[in-house]
């Protein structure tokens, strides 16, 4: 645990001494919830459509498949076209692109990172290494298995793949979501404790709360 | 007092053609951006997209009762600006709530979102909230004197601080606007309109790469969706003030949708010429160049 982590007494301005533990008071430690949909399925299946046309991307490289995501911006590839951009903030994304090969240390903060998203909200697995390690297999510092720790709706194989095929990637996540698929969040808050046990099996220093957002 | 209730269902009728043409504005600009860097850019009807989706967000966080606040009191800037001053001239359908001293309060409306979203941005606690907060107010402060400057002067040149009595002396004629019978002023007005409407030079408020996304980071679903309205709302708000003041307003829809669309055309023109300003920068060259020309205006006046 780091010491900046520690619970502490600390002494304001005014002389008033108080205790502050950060891991209680920066983060909220309530588990995620299964949430549901809106009742009246036309109304669904309309927020369907919405999430499908509107796939807002948090520009997270993880891996060398970064490289392949930034070309889609450029006049060559143009993803603006299909309603998919990208979002500098996890709050206001709906998509986390694992691009590649992803180390234990940049796990815990895309861990982080996901948690702050808001549900519903989707994953894609860019490369081999997301399936199954890749040129990575025997890494000691790589996660082999993305699906172990995320919830992935969709991975886009090959080392790596082109731009298109990332834009063929997104074409399949809109009809996942508009047929009702992409119910990811839900998923990871039903085997929330499945999850966590695989993420802290990996990451030895775990000094952030089970769940923050 | 007498005061007649039909003004305001008339009130909410424009309100909802301006959200509309919004939405639809500023996709448009957006477009224009794209295909200057060679690209198609989003479809048309994306903003409408993006606001349905994020109004259909299941999950949503708070960090206190500023954060709700913040996208309200934006989204009310952006609506009291538009309500408060008559979009059609001679029309009394369009004609809004305007009253005889409406000036001051738009120049107060102006300034209102951008303060609401300073406390909501400030309780989200987050750091590159807070250094797009501070940045934001410096600009838009520096940007809003010689527009105040340039205000002063019409009502000074016209002896009124009505908006209807503006728009009325400027009939008659392309000649009888402001934009020919007072230059300075809409000369600083329109280098000031450059610094509110978060195009670069002047965007380092939300600074994508650097600050992501500045004050409204921590903002997301149906917050950001308020947002998203106001950002339709509170662009064509602002260019209908300038038309009235300096454009000799509008007295139907057509000539309303041409104007507000010219005057958007300007800030989006320079802002794909030119590159972004530092906040310092961006403060000095209003002072130097803007600041000035408002003032000349008013002394020739």
């Amino acid at each position: 645990m780091k010491e900046e982590l520690l619970k502490r007494m600390v002494k304001g301005p005014d002389g008033v001494e108080f205790e502050i533990e950060p891991l209680r008071d920066y983060y909220c430690e309530a588990a995620p919830t299964v949430m549901h949909g809106a009742y009246i399925k036309i109304v669904e299946d309309m927020f369907n459509w919405a999430r499908s046309e509107s796939i807002w991307i948090l520009g997270f490289g993880t891996g060398c498949g970064a490289i392949e995501m930034r070309p889609l911006m450029t006049p060559r590839f143009d993803a603006y076209r299909y309603g998919v951009q990208w979002r500098p903030t996890p709050r206001q994304a709906n998509l986390f692109i694992i691009s590649g090969y992803l180390s234990t240390k940049t796990l815990k903060r895309a861990i982080r990172a996901y948690e702050q998203m808001q549900s519903p909200k989707y994953v894609i697995g860019l490369g081999s290494c997301t399936i199954n390690g890749g040129m990575y297999w025997d890494s000691y510092n790589t996660i082999k298995r993305l699906d172990e720790y995320l919830p992935v709706d969709l991975y886009i194989a090959g080392c790596m793949p082109r731009p298109e095929a990332l834009l063929a990637g997104f074409v399949d996540l809109k009809k996942l979501i508009r047929a009702g698929k992409g119910e990811g969040a839900n998923l990871y808050a039903e085997k929330f404790e499945w999850y966590k046990a695989n993420q802290k099996r990996v990451i030895h220093d775990w000094d952030m709360p089970d769940y923050n957002w | 007092m007498q005061f007649d209730w039909m003004k305001i269902p008339y009130a909410f009728l424009t309100l909802f053609i301006v959200v509309n043409y919004g939405f639809l504005l500023t996709a448009l600009v957006q477009k224009i951006g794209a295909r200057v860097g060679r690209r198609r850019g989003i479809p048309i009807w994306q903003n409408y997209v993006d606001m349905i989706k994020n109004y259909g967000q299941r999950s949503s966080i708070t960090h206190g009762t500023m954060f709700y606040l913040g996208p309200v009191f934006r989204l009310s800037g952006g609506v009291g600006l538009l309500l408060f001053v008559p979009s059609i001239y001679g029309s009394y359908m369009f004609s809004n709530l305007s009253f005889a001293g409406d000036l001051i309060l738009a120049l107060y409306f102006v300034f209102f979102g951008t303060l609401g979203m300073a406390l909501g941005a400030g309780e989200s606690g987050h750091p590159h909230a807070a250094i797009g907060v501070s940045r934001g107010l410096s600009q838009v402060s520096t940007a809003e004197l010689p527009f105040a400057l340039a205000v002063f002067s019409v009502a000074l040149q016209y002896q009124t601080l009505s908006v209807t009595d503006i728009v009325a002396a400027q009939q008659g004629g392309i000649l009888n606007w402001t934009l020919f019978t007072n230059p300075l002023a809409v000369a600083a007005a329109m280098l000031s309109f450059l610094g509110s409407m978060m195009r670069p030079p002047f965007d380092v408020v939300i600074a994508p790469q650097e600050i992501p996304i500045g004050p409204p980071t921590e903002y997301h679903s149906s917050y950001l969706a308020l947002m998203q309205t106001n950002r339709a709302i509170f662009p064509v708000a602002k260019i209908v003030i300038y038309m009235n003041l300096f454009f000799g307003g509008a007295d139907n829809w057509p000539t309303f949708f041409l104007k507000v669309f010219v005057i958007y055309l300007w800030s989006a023109f320079v802002g794909v010429v030119f590159p972004r300003f530092r906040v310092d920068q961006s403060i000095r060259w209003f002072l130097i160049w803007a600041v000035p020309l408002g003032v000349l205006s008013i002394v020739l006046v």
